[in-house]
Order: C-alpha cells, then structure tokens, then sequence
C-alpha cells in the first residue's frame, strides 16, 4: 500500500521497481531451494557417492583413495555427476584380458 | 526434567547473547533453576552482558578437562540466586571442547537445574555443533534480512540431522526468534516481514524483537535487558517469548515503545 502511495507523490522519478523486501523473498526462495537439495535433505551425498564407489571399485583393483574425484554440477534444467578415478599403471592388460 | 535450550542462529551479530541472557533472567525469574553456558570458546561475551566478567575463575573447559569441579566454576547471579552462569574459556582453543566431555557436563548441569541454555557461537564449527548437540529445544535467532535467514535455514537442517536427538529419530522442538525487527521498515516494503521469514523457514514463531536502544543499554552497564528494564519493548517482548516456551499462549504483538501523538500519527500514515 504504502509503496504505491509513495510512487504516486513520487513524481515519476524512475519506472517502479519492486519493493526491496520483495526481491530478497525471491531471491532467498530460490536459493534455499537449491541448497537444501544440496545440503539439507541429502546431507553428505557426494561424499556418501564418493565412499560407495571407491568401495566397489576397490575390490577388483587396488586404487589410490585420493585419486578418485566425485564433482557434481548443478545446471538449470539437468545435473551432471562425474566420477574421475586415476587407476595404477599396468592394469590395462587385466582389464583386456577380463573383457 | 530438566530441558536443554540451544540458542543459535549461524551468523553472527544477530543476538543469540542478548537472548541467551534475556530469556536466562526471564525464565529465573519465573522461579525455575536456570544456568547459561557460554560455548563460544576464545570469544567469551556471555560473562560481560550479564556482568560478571570480574568473577570467572574456573571455566568450561575447565570443567571439561577434569581441572576444577562444575560447583567451582559456576558462577551465580547476584541479582537472582536462582540464574548461574558456566563461562567460556578465553585463552583455550575451541578444540578442547570434546563430545564426551560436554555430554558429561550437560548431563551433572541436568541434576541441578531446570533449565539450561547454550549460547552458541557463530558459524557451524565445533563449538557450534557441540552446542546444539544434546537440545531438546532450540532458538533459531533470525534478522528479517537475507543472510541471517539463510543461515538460520542451514541451523535448522543441522538441528533435524546432526543432534542427538534427530540421530534416534526425535526431533529437537524448533522455534524462530525474530530479533531487531523495525516495524516501519517492513511495512514499507523495505525489510522482510514477518510472514516473509516464517514462510521461509517453516518454523513456528516465538517471539518478534523490536530494534531498541535499550538492548545496548543493558548490556552496557551488565545486565539482562529483562532485568535492566522490564517494560521496555525488547523486554516485554523477551518476556512474552519466554510465556510461550513454558507453554502459555500469548497473543503475538510486536511491542512498541510509548510514542507521542504527534509520533504515532506520522507512524500511523507511514505504516
């Protein structure tokens, strides 16, 4: 109410832009809507994903923990989850010959 | 049964001291047996705005590490017999805060009183965590402003997974404290309201906090702004929360200071 009785007396200084508070609500709902899909309702999924995979991989080959990256990006429309694993030098014949 | 109350919040500045202290002295004044602990360790301010910075000796993690007896460093009020203050250390780090020695101490606290309240410190670091580790209720102290909220959104997923109580699949008893509020900024659209948080959060409300003087002013000369200035709007307002955390139903207001007419009438057109 007040905004608008304000814009009226305003003298059409500047085209009328949304009141401050209304900003920070949207600003804010979107952000929260990431970040608890992030945080609050999976706690510690990457690092939960990150556990699980070095687990099933350790037991076929003998890996280094700190070599295996688990890196999630967040896009508008799809999410992406990458897995980089550096495996050991002189495994790709075991590997051949397995497949 | 004694009940454990963290306050907290994540950002800091925001008046989880200040309420620590207020709704403390509001609750012994209420004729329960109350303690406040002080778990911001190496930045202690809880002993300054309850004005007994001159009388700590022994202190947290004193008690913690087995060094001084909890009796020892407890420190009571002089103004009421029924509050005590347990001080946070000022030259230790806040690693020597353990889970097992908080639990310990949380545990003898439970024996002798009714009420005890963690004043956590800022962010979402050990002592933090070790403060709203054993609560059965909290206080999420929030500003109508955009970090405080987002913290405090970021407390409240802390409190549902990391307590305790949410590990054996209870819930710690969540309430916002909505802390220095300014009526007349949020009816001009330039603060978020009140509806604006709850809706954001999704915790029920305990309070609203009006921006005062009078909360510098208490903590100033030392004192609890409950008891510095009982009828003062932070006060009333601090008083009612604490109405409702024992369970009365109290009609929401914001209390305002007494203005003139001519005040009130400007306000009124402004609101």
């Amino acid at each position: 109410m007040s905004v608008k009785f304000l814009r009226l007396f305003g003298g059409g200084r500047q085209a009328p832009a949304a009141a401050p508070a209304t900003v920070a609500r949207e600003r804010l709902q979107i952000l929260l809507a990431h970040e608890r899909g992030l945080l609050g309702q999976q706690p510690d999924l990457l690092s939960k994903l990150r556990e699980e995979i070095l687990a099933a991989v350790s037991r076929h080959v003998a890996l280094d923990p700190d070599k295996v990256i688990v890196r999630m990006d967040r896009g508008k429309n799809v999410s992406t989850l990458e897995v980089d694993i550096e495996l050991p030098n002189g495994l790709e014949p075991a590997l051949a010959a397995a497949g | 049964m004694a009940k454990v109350l963290v306050v907290t919040s994540g950002k800091g500045g925001v008046g989880k001291t200040t309420t620590t202290a207020a709704i403390g002295a509001a609750l012994a004044q209420n004729g329960k047996k109350v303690v406040v602990v002080d778990f911001d360790v190496g930045l202690r301010n809880l002993d300054l705005v309850m004005g007994a910075e001159r009388r700590v000796v022994f202190d947290l993690i004193n008690v913690v590490q087995g060094v001084s007896r909890l009796q020892q460093a407890l420190i009571r009020d002089k103004r009421l017999e029924n509050l005590c203050l347990l001080p946070a250390s000022q030259t230790r780090d806040k690693d020597a805060l353990t889970e097992e020695g908080v639990s310990r101490v949380i545990a003898e606290l439970r024996e002798t009183f009714d009420w005890i309240i963690c004043d956590s410190p800022a962010g979402i670091e050990r002592g933090a965590m070790l403060s709203m580790r054993f609560a059965d209720e909290a206080i999420i102290v929030t500003n109508p402003e955009v970090s405080s909220v987002r913290d405090s959104d970021r407390i409240i997923g802390m409190l549902d997974s990391k307590t305790v109580k949410a590990e054996k699949g209870e819930r710690v008893e969540k309430h916002i404290l909505i802390t220095r509020y300014d009526p007349a900024r949020a009816s001009r659209g330039e603060m978020l309201t009140i509806d604006d948080v709850l809706e954001i959060l999704a915790t029920p409300l305990l309070g609203i906090v009006p921006e005062s003087q009078d909360v510098l002013r208490a903590s100033n000369v030392g004192a609890p702004v409950t008891l510095n200035n009982p009828t003062s709007s932070p006060a009333r307002a601090y008083i009612d929360a604490t109405r409702r955390l024992l369970g009365e139903t109290v009609e929401m207001t914001v209390p305002a200071d007494r203005v003139g007419l001519m005040n009130r009438l400007l306000r009124r057109r402004a609101a």
